[in-house]
Order: C-alpha cells, then sequence, then structure tokens
C-alpha cells in the first residue's frame, strides 16, 4: 500500500518533469510551496535523533538506552526525505549538480547544501558506529543474510580494544553532532530570515527554528516508538517511563516553542511597520488564521493539557499529545512560508492569487510520508531496533553498582 | 564605463501599456493565457499597477509602471545559490538562463516582486510566433526571467558606436518601453554622465527611487508631484 502511495506520488511527479511547474499550484508572489514547508519540516523532524541520541548520550541519562537506535534511525530516513524536495522543488532539477560546481558563496541555500550534507554524513556515521556491535550479534546468530551483516560488522569480535575505540568513536561523535545539529537547522531558517520579505526577516529564525526541529523531532520519535511498540513487540524495552520522560521534554518544548512564537508575532504587533502586519494581519484574522490558530491549538494548547497531569501522560496520552505536534508543526511550517509569500511589499501583489496546492504537490507530500514508513519499516526488519549491547551494558553497569553498593541513579 | 538608469514621470503616465506591449514584443515574453494570468502565472517584465486614492468623488488614480530596478545591492544577488543573476560593471543586473536551476529564492528574495518565473515553456499560438525578436533568446520552462534594461539594445548602440569610433550619444540607447511611451514618461540614459537627460531628471525635486530604505540600491526612480500613497511607488513624505 505504501509502495502504491510511492508509485503514484513518482507518476505525479514525471508529470510535473514533463509540463514544468505550471501544475503545481505556486505562482507570483508565492513562488515557494508545499515542496518547500515539507522540506523544512522533515529537517526539522531529523533532530529526533540528534537531541535523544546525544544529548543524553552526553549528559548519562540511562533511560536512553533502549530508544537511540530508533531515534537515529528517524534522523537518517527524515533527512533523505527532507532532502528530496529540493528534486520536487526545482524549476530544472537535472542540473541539481550546479551549486556543486558553481556555488555562490554567500548564498544562504549553499550553506544549506554544506551543512545538510554534513549532518546526512554524521547521522549515517552515528547511525551505523552503536551499529556495529549489533550487526555482529547478526552475523553470529542469524539465520539469513549472514554475508550482509558480516560486511556490514566489519569483523567486529567484541575484543576490549575494539570497544574502547568504538566507545571514543561515538563520544566523539554525539559531541560533534550537535552543534552540526543545531547549525543545520539555523542555516534552514536563514534561508528565509536573510531576505528582507516582511516577518521573514527576523533575528529569532535561528533559535526559533531550532526548537521546532526538536519539538518536532520528538514527537515523531514517540510516534515511532508507540507503532514499534506494538507492531514488533517491544513492550519491554519501550516502557511507560521512556513515554513520560519524553513527554516532559515534549511540554518543556511545546512552552518554549510558544514564548518564540509569541515575541516574533508581539514584536510585529508592537512595532507596527505596515508591510509586516499585512503578513501578521493575514494570520491571526485573515486567510491564515484558520490554519494559524489550529496551529497553536495543535501546538500548545493540547499538549499542555495532556502532558502536564502524570494521569494523562500515559503511553496513549503522549502519542496524542504526538499527533497534535506534528499537525501542528507542519501548519507552522506552511505558515511562515506561504503567508509572508503571499503578502510581499508590492501590496499589488496581494492579489497574485492565494496559493492551494495542486495535486502533485499532494500526491508527493503523500509519497514522502508513505517513503519515509517504508524506509523506517525496511529498516526495522533488517537490523534491531533496540540497541542490544547498549542495553546489556547497561544492565552490567547496574549489576555492579548494586553488587558493590555503590548508588547509581537509573530506571 | 556607463551607469544605466531610468526614471518613470508617473505625472505623464495615463496607463495605456505600450510599454507592456512593446517590451514583451521585443524581449519575446510570451503570453500566459487568460486563466494561467488570473491564478498569478503572467509573465510581465514591465507591468503597470493601479493605485486608487481617495473615496467617490475625490478619486485619483496612479498608474505606476513597474520593472526590474536594477538595484546596486541587490537581494537577488546574494541568495541565487549558482550565480545566475549578479550586476555587471554597467550597473544591469543580469539574469544568465543556462545557468539558473529554479530554485525561486531570487524571486522570493525580490521586495519589488519584479521577477518572473517560466512555470511552462512560453508558446505563442500561431501566427504570433512570427513575432519573435532574432535579437533576445527564448527562453525554457523551469528559470527565472526579468526585464535586463534591453541589454541587446545597449549592446547594439555599443557595437555602432565602435564603428564609427565614437562614444555612446545620451538618447543612442532606447529601451522598447522608452521607445512606445506616447507620453515620453520613460526616459533612459548613463546616470554618471551629468549631461544626460536622465541624470538631470534624477536631480529633480519631484525625484524619488521606490524602496530606498531598505538600501537596494534602485536605478529606476519615479517622478511625481505631490503625495500620495502607492505600494512599490513614492510612500507619502508628510
Amino acid at each position: 500500500m505504501l509502495l502504491a502511495v510511492i508509485a503514484f506520488g513518482g507518476f505525479q511527479w514525471a508529470h510535473q518533469l514533463k509540463e514544468g511547474l505550471i501544475v503545481a499550484g505556486m505562482n507570483q508572489p508565492v513562488y515557494w510551496g508545499l515542496y518547500l514547508t515539507n522540506y523544512v519540516f522533515f529537517i526539522g523532524i531529523s533532530h529526533a535523533g540528534t537531541l535523544i541520541s546525544a544529548i543524553l548520550r552526553l549528559t548519562d541519562a540511562e533511560w536512553r538506552r533502549p530508544i537511540t537506535r530508533a531515534a537515529e534511525a528517524i534522523t537518517v530516513f527524515a533527512l533523505l526525505m527532507g532532502t528530496s524536495n529540493v528534486l520536487w522543488h526545482l524549476g530544472r532539477p537535472e542540473l541539481i549538480y550546479i551549486p556543486m560546481l558553481h556555488p555562490q558563496p554567500l548564498s544562504p541555500l549553499i550553506w544549506d547544501v554544506a551543512c545538510i550534507s554534513v549532518y546526512l554524513m554524521g547521522s549515517i556515521t552515528y547511525l551505523y558506529l552503536p551499529l556495529i556491535p549489533d550487526l555482529a550479534l547478526l552475523r553470529d546468530r542469524s539465520p539469513r543474510l549472514r554475508w550482509l551483516y558480516r560486511w556490514l560488522s566489519l569483523g567486529w569480535q567484541g575484543t576490549p580494544k575494539q570497544h574502547k575505540l568504538l566507545e571514543r568513536a561515538i563520544g566523539f561523535m554525539a559531541v560533534a553532532i550537535i552543534p552540526i545539529a543545531v547549525s543545520v537547522h539555523t542555516v534552514v531558517s536563514w534561508v528565509f530570515a536573510m531576505t528582507l520579505v516582511p516577518m521573514w526577516h527576523s533575528a529569532i529564525f535561528g533559535p526559533y527554528f531550532v526548537v521546532g526541529a526538536i519539538f518536532s523531532g520528538i514527537a515523531a520519535l514517540l510516534i515511532a516508538m508507540a507503532i514499534l511498540r506494538k507492531a514488533f513487540h517491544l513492550e519491554p524495552f519501550f516502557r511507560p517511563i521512556h513515554f513520560n520522560n519524553l513527554g516532559l521534554l515534549m511540554l518543556t518544548m511545546a512552552c518554549l516553542w510558544l514564548y518564540f512564537t509569541f515575541a516574533e508575532h508581539m514584536t510585529v504587533w508592537y512595532g507596527n511597520e505596515p508591510d509586516e502586519v499585512a503578513v501578521l494581519n493575514s494570520r491571526l484574522s485573515g486567510a491564515f488564521s484558520t490554519p494559524f490558530w489550529t496551529m497553536i491549538t495543535c501546538c500548545f494548547v493540547i499538549p499542555l493539557c495532556i502532558l502536564s497531569f502524570k494521569r494523562t501522560r500515559t503511553i496513549i496520552g503522549t502519542v496524542i499529545a504526538s499527533c497534535a505536534v506534528l499537525i501542528g508543526m507542519w501548519l507552522e511550517r506552511f505558515i511562515i512560508v506561504i503567508s509572508s509569500a503571499s503578502y510581499p511589499r508590492s501590496e499589488f501583489m496581494h492579489d497574485g492569487g492565494l496559493y492551494s496546492p495542486a495535486l502533485v504537490e499532494i500526491a508527493l507530500t503523500a509519497a514522502q510520508f508513505a517513503c519515509f514508513a517504508l524506509l523506517y519499516i525496511v529498516f526495522a526488519k533488517l537490523f534491531p531496533l533496540v540497541s542490544i549491547w547498549e542495553i546489556k551494558e547497561g544492565d552490567q553497569t547496574e549489576l555492579e553498582a548494586e553488587l558493590t553498593g555503590t548508588a547509581e541513579a537509573r530506571l | 564605463m556607463p551607469t544605466w538608469g531610468m526614471s518613470i514621470d508617473l505625472d505623464r503616465c495615463d496607463g495605456c501599456e505600450a510599454c507592456v506591449v512593446a517590451c514583451r514584443a521585443e524581449n519575446n515574453v510570451a503570453p500566459a493565457g487568460p486563466e494561467q494570468a488570473a491564478i498569478g502565472r503572467a509573465v510581465e517584465w514591465m507591468r503597470v499597477e493601479r493605485h486608487v486614492e481617495g473615496e467617490f468623488p475625490n478619486v485619483r488614480t496612479r498608474f505606476v509602471p513597474v520593472l526590474c530596478v536594477h538595484c546596486d545591492d541587490a537581494p537577488c544577488v546574494s541568495v541565487c545559490p549558482v550565480s545566475a543573476t549578479y550586476e555587471n560593471p554597467e550597473g544591469l543586473n543580469a539574469q544568465i538562463h543556462p545557468r539558473c536551476i529554479g530554485t525561486r529564492a531570487c524571486a522570493q528574495a525580490c521586495p519589488y516582486t519584479v521577477r518572473y518565473f517560466n512555470w511552462g515553456t512560453p508558446k505563442w499560438d500561431a501566427p504570433l510566433e512570427q513575432t519573435i525578436n532574432p535579437d533576445v533568446a527564448v527562453r525554457w520552462k523551469g528559470i527565472m526571467e526579468k526585464c535586463t534594461f534591453c541589454v541587446q539594445r545597449i549592446r547594439r548602440a555599443k557595437d555602432e558606436a565602435r564603428e564609427d569610433d565614437r562614444p555612446i550619444a545620451d538618447g543612442d540607447v532606447q529601451p522598447a518601453c522608452a521607445q512606445a511611451c506616447p507620453a515620453e514618461a520613460i526616459v533612459f540614459g548613463d546616470l554618471d554622465d551629468p549631461e544626460s537627460a536622465v541624470s538631470k531628471l534624477s536631480e529633480s525635486p519631484r525625484a524619488e527611487r521606490p524602496l530606498e530604505e531598505l538600501g537596494t540600491g534602485p536605478r529606476v526612480f519615479y517622478l511625481k508631484e505631490g503625495d500620495w500613497r502607492g505600494s512599490v511607488g513614492p510612500q507619502s513624505s508628510d
């Protein structure tokens, strides 16, 4: 079924390649539409892995151990889906190599190319390295695909020397990937903020987008965990405490997100600069008011109500909150891109025709989500979703601590 | 080296749109058709905006021809990832069609909304394809385009001046819009030449540069008397 959705998307893309972007819904002045929205959205989701895996590793939070792999996988696949939007969006996608040959170094889009390439390499490495010991396990024990695991496990034997090397490498990646991830979404935001477009040209965009990315990333991770838990019977590993802690993190991000959103809109309202106020009014009460207030409800009100109380912060509760957050955050990207594009400084262009996505854009959006799910499922089939050796390591440490009487805070 | 600039007298413009038609014909700008134009896909290197002010019976309509103002510090140049647009030594904001990959970042960044994208392949219904000007390339789908200050005419004037071994005189270069305007509202020339008509007009107390406060350094300026509220045009000074 997923393949059918992807195939339909592919067919629509072929149609767009033949006829040109005229079959999409964009126009003057809304040159950027759903493809850019999805681009920012998926790159945002990719921050799930970084936060959980890297930060929790560095802060030695033991409860992270079962969920790091699932998070890292989200990062890689979300990045791939996000960057695929460049292909749908470009007027001449066959020339996608030209930015490599003739980059204009002052263009935020080039910074984007650089940062995302580094992030993709880093994420794949960061997914792969902790996977190696488990790949070796599969190589030794799995009844099928032995050749694949043998090749991928690089001759891992589990010696103390190898372990030390691996720990060092993972530790290094954990530290390195955080500034890379922060830079990625900052630079994505600068594609907008470095222009003079009303309500894009804002100093706050860098941190705002990073916060939004982490926020949507946690939501995606929670949903993925809930689905995997049921589908692969991972109840002993993905326990209520994980959902509880991630839920609390998500609540914190919701508050932070609201703070930034409020600051952004409040300064525009107070400053009363006409070009910016046109965009603001379109969001508060104009053409974009329905998506805007839905976004506020989904990103803040619903998560606040569900996640503030232990009683509702259950697995189902956090999943409902996460779904709301993902819908809200997608709307946030949509509103940022389209509302500013629809109300440029040239007032004459305000009647340019309100953007409504065409079939090809909707089909490609659906195809991306389907492809993401498919990649994830294939990954889950081939590789263990829970980091076996890391859990063993955690158990061992805890056991040693108990036996030797030293206190160790853990779940 | 000349620095090309243009003045448009809004007190003379009566909205006839001869400039729009002339630009279309000279630069092979294909019509989009009524359905596409209605959803915002029209390509109009020169467009005439109507701004109506006041309440009936004290109504005034201003007609403002809007085109690429060839900024000195263009927002479009900074954002293009492949340098498909740049400022040439004569002050023109040039568009390199074969380099453009169609990100449309320049279009979003332009505060005047004067950049146009080829959503589909430009086509002319028969027999209009016979009006195509051989001096100007026909563009293809997926790339950006915009006013070039009729660079082909600038080049021709330079070639002729070089043949006759003389410098370009003021008035040698007439972009299609300036040539067509029946009210002679559009004047084009070398802003670096203090004797040129356009330089003299730039000193006029009626002169204002659109969105000057953004620091774009536009090389097109409008002449108008009295205060009024336009959008891309000059703002009221009260």
